[in-house]
């Protein structure tokens, strides 16, 4: 479990992440929403160390993160950010072999090179292995991303926005891989999503930020619900059930 | 670019390059070594061919380890200003210490090409608009900075000749006794190599370096340091050589991808015989004079430049 303890971080005087504590159970997906601005990325940068945070503390099956080595850190929490522009000339198996680097620091043994196939596989991308990342397409290339992850074997996975220009194909293909990292690998999926709908679809939790706030957190089915959502989104938004998915009908609200 | 093309065309290259000059020596001269064509080989032949393997290999090593920090592929030592900075190094350790020792002069170019390109990344990480082109400009525009404070203070101090000196890249003063320095950069070479992969993870950005667990910055610092080291050696023995490390690194990139514990090898290499070529075609297009080595390599690798830029932004 990773539990934020009341988290702050200021950019200049400005509270972007205010006093923020949740709890993330293991072996679920929990995902960030809110509106543009409410602290959901620079929230997951905390807990990931890539960002400092001014107060608070995150604990990490129970140990507080700032006590690990960052190489120990790496072995048990990855983070992918969405890199706009990547001009990093490597094949889809150097990528993913960087996920040994924890490991291996660049040397990699027999076992590393066992996870580095099992990942490739399991990402369904042998074929086109010894592709550059510069001639993939952008689902390819978060699948690529995603391959790294999984040879980085940690327990929990934060994705900030791994949707960001991906089209409908994609983004459902890659919320479908992340809902197997949970329910096949036994791992734990931080997302910061956008798409209110796939968070509605494929999360297990959701925690709601407005304005560096949590304003709401709590199981999928208990956001969902229009009186939430309006209290989120400050939108009057209609919830449909269809087949076992709850659609949030926001286009003309 | 594969390994068994190189190879035998650096073996071929160095032989030729041995065996052409004012003086003509043949192998079987060699065999009497009192004989003076065993002298001008040992003295003159011999310690001008490992001075253009090192400086050829170093300058393209430097290049590819700045254009991977950087995460650009025009950055280099030309274009982000650590050559004008290891001049200006030079032109102060002249003014400061009257016959300045070549160690002196070593350490005062080494710290200026340090902070100098130092001073380079500290300025890309503020510019937030980082266009492939656009961040070179910036570079050249520093380095004519550092190089009009150079001009200023070497005028003022009448030393504008000498300091020409170290402007042209020059092989032919090459001799036993001026180039020695150049063996720092072996064993800057094989800490290169051992931290290829580090390099290479620094490259995909500092957010996916602290995912991995390194420490992005000490490495980005010694890969400056190494960058500074190799720059200030061969600008003190050799003179300034333009543009190899920029072309070098971006033909092996676009034939073997930018995994470093892959390309170093054939970027050191590939850069070794393109200087090679360079230097034999000086000696040989105007026998017996000499063109300049940075006169071949600016004119040769400006068309290459020219051309790896029109092959299109999207590559870059």
């Amino acid at each position: 479990m990773i539990q934020v303890r009341e988290l702050t971080k200021l950019y200049g005087k400005k509270q972007v992440v205010e006093n923020v504590s949740v709890d993330i159970q293991r072996g679920q997906i929990t995902s960030f929403i809110g509106p543009n601005g409410a602290g959901k990325s620079t929230l997951l940068s905390m807990v990931s160390r890539l960002l400092d945070a001014d107060t608070g503390e995150v604990l990490i099956d129970s140990t507080n993160t700032k006590k690990l080595k960052s190489n120990d850190f790496s072995k048990r929490v990855s983070i992918l950010k969405q890199s706009n522009y990547m001009n990093v000339r490597l094949t889809i198996r150097e990528l993913v072999s960087f996920g040994r680097f924890p490991y291996s620091k660049g040397r990699l043994n027999d076992e590393d090179e066992k996870m580095v196939d099992q990942s490739i596989d399991y990402m369904d991308l042998k074929e086109m292995e010894n592709s550059y990342l510069d001639e993939l397409s952008g689902g390819q290339r978060q699948r690529a991303f995603i391959a790294m992850v999984i040879a980085q074997d940690t327990d929990y996975i934060l994705l900030d926005e791994p949707l960001n220009n991906l089209d409908m194909k994609h983004s459902v293909q890659i919320m479908k891989i992340l809902r197997r990292l949970v329910d096949e690998l036994g791992k734990t999926v931080v997302i910061v999503l956008h798409d209110i709908n796939f968070a509605s679809v494929y999360s297990d939790r959701i925690v709601a930020l407005k304005n560096g706030r949590v304003v709401k957190d709590g199981t999928t089915e208990e956001i969902i619900q229009s009186a939430a959502l309006k209290e989120i989104y400050d939108m009057d938004i209609p919830i449909q059930q269809m087949d076992n998915c709850r659609i949030c009908v926001y286009f003309n609200s | 670019m594969k390994k068994r093309y190189l190879i035998p065309a650096l073996i071929i290259l160095s032989v030729i390059s041995l065996f052409v000059g004012v003086s003509s020596i043949s192998i079987t001269d060699l065999f009497d070594f009192q004989s003076e064509e065993t002298q001008i080989f040992l003295i003159s032949r011999l310690p001008r061919l490992v001075a253009i393997l090192l400086a050829g290999a170093g300058m393209s090593m430097a290049g590819l380890i700045m254009q991977q920090l950087s995460r650009n592929k025009f950055v280099s030592p030309t274009t982000a200003g650590t050559l004008d900075a290891t001049r200006l190094g030079i032109l102060v350790s002249m003014l400061l210490f009257a016959n300045a020792s070549m160690l002196e002069k070593m350490t005062v170019a080494f710290a200026f090409a340090l902070a100098g390109t130092f001073l380079f990344m500290k300025i890309l990480d503020r510019i937030k608009f980082k266009d492939a082109i656009f961040i070179p400009l910036v570079g050249l525009m520093f380095g004519n900075i550092l190089s009009s404070v150079t001009t200023f203070f070497a005028y003022r101090a009448d030393v504008i000749q000498n300091m020409s000196a170290w402007l042209q890249g020059d092989f032919s003063m090459i001799m036993k006794g001026s180039y020695e320095l150049l063996y720092i950069s072996v064993p800057v070479f094989v800490i290169a190599y051992f931290y290829a992969n580090r390099f290479t993870v620094a490259g995909m950005g500092e957010d996916f370096s602290k995912n991995l667990g390194m420490k992005y910055r000490s490495v980005v610092n010694l890969g400056l340091v190494l960058v500074a080291l190799i720059t200030a050696t061969v600008v003190l023995t050799v003179g300034m050589i333009p543009f190899l490390g920029l072309i070098i690194p971006n033909i092996i990139s676009i034939f073997k991808g930018d995994h470093l514990q892959k390309t170093l090898p054939h970027t050191a290499m590939l850069g070794a015989i393109f200087l090679l070529v360079c230097d034999i075609l000086g000696r040989v297009l105007i026998y017996p004079y000499e063109i300049s080595i940075s006169l071949m390599v600016g004119v040769i690798g400006s068309f290459i430049f020219l051309f790896l830029l029109f092959r299109g932004k999207a590559y870059a």
